[in-house]
């Protein structure tokens, strides 16, 4: 439901977090959407490239953004650093399957506050999304 | 050239996309250095090299794999498209773990895919492939590692 500023709440009153999936690969949009388990979680959008997130993101203002950081258009990179310029509170938790510490690194200066790699369990994709919503 | 002993990589890679993926392990034989024109599956997710190393890693996966490949994921979608989809992340998948040994300048591509079963793979001349047979369930698929 939302109330009259636009903020979503669920049926015991608290505020939903608004979630936006990103991922050049459809299953993996999927996936993330049907594996995670946050009743506090509405999910605002899916983009399959950083071009298409940050249109999604003006538009939806989420709280938390899954980002893949391999992908066509715009790399995760710099859609991480674009999407916490327009709102610094956003949480981001990186899904990727570049595996080396460098990049994770890089990852979280320029804003994201988690890294989970691919290929990864329902129980580790719950664990990360966790970590950054309570 | 690639040396043997960092195929590990991509064994380890590709043993640990089946088990977590996948939930079922899959066999992976001993690599093979390709001497002949590869004998490719009907859908071939590619990833070029560039940086440190130059070349392509590519996966190749009969449709019937996919498939259940797919069933395994909770995916109910088995369209053409999602099985393109599939073939590119999983090459994905195990050429970005690569980066845990080769580190960062080990750059990889955006997966490009290609279907039919004699599709013209992109390959550097003078360049050593390796092939890894992956067994799993009933079906055989192949990991090619191909990079300077």
């Amino acid at each position: 439901m939302s109330t009259a500023n636009g903020t979503m709440t669920r049926g015991n009153g608290k505020r939903a977090l608004k979630l936006l999936i990103v991922d050049d690969s459809s299953i993996m949009r999927r996936r993330i959407e049907r594996s995670q388990q946050f009743e506090e979680l509405e999910l605002v959008g899916t983009a399959g490239d950083g071009l298409q997130a940050l249109e999604l993101f003006r538009r939806t203002d989420p709280d938390l953004v899954t980002m893949d950081l391999t992908m066509p258009q715009m790399d995760g990179i710099e859609c991480i650093s674009r999407l916490v310029a327009l709102k610094p509170a956003v949480r981001i938790l990186v899904i990727s399957a570049l595996a080396d510490k460098a990049t994770a690194i890089e990852a979280m200066e320029q804003g994201a506050n988690g890294f989970l790699h691919k290929p990864f369990t329902d129980r580790q994709l719950n664990e990360a999304i966790a970590e950054l919503i309570r | 050239m690639l040396q043997e002993q960092e195929l590990k990589t991509f064994v380890e890679g590709t043993t640990n996309f089946f088990e977590v993926a996948a939930q079922q392990p899959a066999s992976i034989g001993s690599p093979y250095l390709m001497e002949t024109a590869p004998a490719v599956h009907e859908y071939t997710g590619i990833i070029n090299i560039s940086g440190k190393r130059e070349g392509v890693v590519y996966f190749t996966a009969p449709k019937a794999m996919l498939t259940v490949l797919l069933m395994k994921m909770q995916e109910n979608d088995f369209s053409h498209e999602t099985m393109r989809d599939l073939v590119g992340e999983v090459a994905n998948t195990i050429s970005g773990n690569a980066r845990r040994d080769f580190g960062r300048d080990f750059v990889i591509s955006v997966p490009s895919v290609l279907t039919g079963e004699r599709p013209e793979i992109p390959q550097k001349p003078g360049i050593r492939s390796f092939v890894i047979p992956i067994n799993w369930r009933s079906h055989s698929a192949k990991l090619v590692v191909s990079l300077t």
